[in-house]
């Protein structure tokens, strides 16, 4: 290849540069939100605790991705075999091994990390497109995985496995629902926290250099290589926990239940949330569990063409996602406050 | 050895497929610098279209020409309506916007045309081809039009002023601007063509795969790998990628034990990763140096 071939690439990133200062939420605003989820479950119906649950839950899966992508620059189409990995832990060891299930949440979590950590070492001689073709392998392929006939005896096969629901523990007087929405937001809130302080660190910081330049991070001193791998990791490790506090919300695991829809609808979530502010992680959660079903009430034969041109507006008013809209709310209620 | 060379060709066969919609691919990564994951449904409505133009009588031919100046037109509708004010919006956004065009095109394909399999008729004939079991002139026909559509884009960028200016345009498109060169409608321009030789790729395709809203699905999957493989950046390497992707598929079906048509899929792309992690840049891809 002669040096007259080469193309220069300005400095022309994927995924642009948040400071970290705007990827949370303030305290107070944190803490409404918190007691707003504490009552919320109260007032409403089995049916939407469920619902509140799996928001919960694919809001984690959707914080994993965006410290993936929105920390760390790296874009994954994969997300979804973490997510299988984490949900078949979970059904495996509480069904095969009765374990309780809240000691399989951090065996899956461990078990994703290992895994994320792994497939990010060969992982790291590609990026962009290339990145999210690999990951894209992976997606497609773990449904297949796990139809294998030499794994049947521990995945069920194509029937899958059904997990049973827990009580409540110690007596108290809620129903399996209700308990197991609590559970989530206690998981969600630590991880959370983790996510939030994980990004402040001297960890996040790394992530974010390398994000914003990968080349002058470097030659600060980040290995580049180290920060890239862990945070596919993390970012793996949390998506197994989603899969986990899934399967025992959905009581049933199931090859095709994890296919590449879901990792796109992931990737939905993320850039409608806004890439890179973890509380939008919780909105795109929201878009892609209630924008579809929205669609199918609007028109039935058409509820694919719906929710694009849906998506479509919601990325022409805001392209930066959730983020842009609670920037925009920041500034009008500093402007209603000096007046 | 016989069974290698039938696998083989029988691959060649079913690459010419990949190698058409990977054109399709690179030209428009060429144009705008992402990858449309659109464009198998951009090419499957048109291929409907053609189907419609011929339920009505029209000859072969015709609805060919036709739905070719259709499709050049409607890529650059789509681009002018819907993408050119994201123009400026974050690429993963952009993403996402190609996943709802994905959206919107199958599903409005499935109401109007519904999900029903459909006959589509080939030019070519589906006889043996030069008295092979494995290659008919459907087939040979496929390759015939994929390597003319080749050299007719090679002439295009190599020797046309405009498809100088589209070149600059994608790759330095600041200093192209500065010479003179509408960079914005060199992009409405690229997905004009993408369109119409995804439209070309469809309708080659659909007497194969058969007509229906999700008949892309695969063969878009097929088509990305095998651009990425030859190298993004080269139409040729598409091409030649497009061919080994559908070599390799058929070799991992026969040789590797326990593999059914299921994991061909997986094995497949598993391939391409190893090959891209020893070439980051595809087979025939540029190296592209980052500035800091």
């Amino acid at each position: 290849m002669s040096a007259a071939e080469e193309v220069v690439a300005e400095g022309h990133e994927a995924v642009e540069a948040v400071p970290k200062r705007a990827m949370t939420l303030g305290t107070g605003t944190s803490l409404v939100v918190l007691a707003a989820l504490l009552i919320v479950p109260v007032f409403v119906k089995n049916f939407i605790i469920f619902q509140m649950t799996m928001l919960l839950i694919y809001g984690l899966a959707v914080l994993a991705l965006n410290i993936l992508t929105g920390g760390s620059g790296q874009f994954s189409l994969g997300q979804s075999a973490f997510y299988a990995v984490g949900a078949y832990t979970s059904a495996v060891l509480m069904e095969y091994f009765n374990f309780n299930y809240a000691l399989t949440i951090p065996i899956s979590a461990a078990v994703c990390f290992a895994f994320g950590y792994l497939f990010g070492k060969p992982a790291l001689r590609l990026s962009g497109v290339y990145l999210a073709l690999a990951t894209f392998a992976l997606a497609t392929a773990m449904p297949q995985l796990l139809k294998l006939n030499f794994l049947e005896h521990w995945t069920g096969g194509v029937q899958g496995l059904v997990v049973t629901k827990p009580d409540a523990p110690f007596g108290l007087p809620m129903s399996q629902d209700m308990w197991l929405y609590y559970f989530t937001l206690a998981v969600t809130v630590a991880i959370y926290i983790f996510s939030v302080n994980l990004l402040r660190s001297r960890s996040g910081r790394a992530f974010m250099a390398i994000r914003d330049n990968e080349i002058a991070a470097s030659s600060m001193g980040v290995n580049v290589s180290l920060y890239k791998t862990l945070a596919f990791g993390v970012s793996a490790g949390i998506t197994g926990v989603a899969g986990s506090l899934g399967a025992i919300a959905v009581q049933f695991v199931a090859p095709d239940s994890y296919t590449i829809t879901l990792a796109i609808s992931l990737f939905l979530g993320m850039v409608v949330g806004g890439v890179g502010w973890l509380p939008g992680s919780f909105v795109g959660a929201a878009f892609i569990i209630f924008v579809p079903n929205m669609a199918e009430s609007i028109s039935k034969g058409l509820s694919g063409a719906v929710f694009g041109v849906l998506l479509f507006l919601v990325i022409y008013l805001v392209p930066h996602g959730a983020r842009q809209v609670a920037i925009l709310g920041q500034q009008f209620v500093g402007k209603l406050r000096k007046n | 050895m016989e069974l290698f060379t039938n696998q083989v060709l029988a691959g060649i066969a079913t690459g010419a497929i990949y190698a058409c919609m990977a054109l399709a691919v690179v030209m428009i990564y060429q144009a705008i610098d992402h990858l449309n994951f659109a464009q198998g449904e951009m090419a499957m409505f048109s291929t409907f279209i053609s189907w419609q133009l011929m339920q009505w009588g029209v000859s072969y031919w015709a609805a060919f020409l036709i739905t070719l100046a259709f499709s050049f037109v409607a890529g650059i509708a789509i681009e002018r309506i819907l993408f050119k004010p994201l123009a400026k919006a974050p690429i993963l956004t952009n993403v996402a916007g190609f996943i709802a065009l994905f959206a919107i095109i199958n599903s409005s394909a499935g109401l109007i045309w519904d999900f029903t399999i459909k006959q589509y008729p080939t030019p070519f004939g589906s006889a043996p081809f030069l008295g092979s079991q494995l290659i008919s002139t459907h087939q040979a026909g496929m390759i015939g039009v994929t390597v003319l559509l080749l050299l007719g884009l090679y002439f295009f960028f190599q020797y046309t002023r405009i498809g100088l200016a589209m070149r600059a345009a994608a790759s330095v498109p600041e200093s192209a601007r500065l010479v003179g060169i509408n960079t914005s409608w060199m992009i409405a321009l690229g997905w004009g063509m993408a369109t119409a030789i995804g439209a070309i790729a469809g309708m080659l395709i659909a007497p194969v795969v058969f007509l229906e809203p999700n008949m892309m699905g695969g063969v878009l999957i097929y088509g990305f790998a095998a651009a990425v493989l030859g190298g993004l950046s080269s139409p040729f390497g598409a091409v030649v990628g497009g061919f080994l992707v559908g070599i390799f598929e058929n070799l991992a079906g026969t040789y590797i034990p326990g593999v059914g048509n299921e994991l061909k899929l997986p094995i497949a792309l598993a391939l391409i990763i190893s090959v891209l992690v020893v070439k980051p840049a595809g087979l025939f891809g540029r190296h592209i140096v980052k500035r800091v």
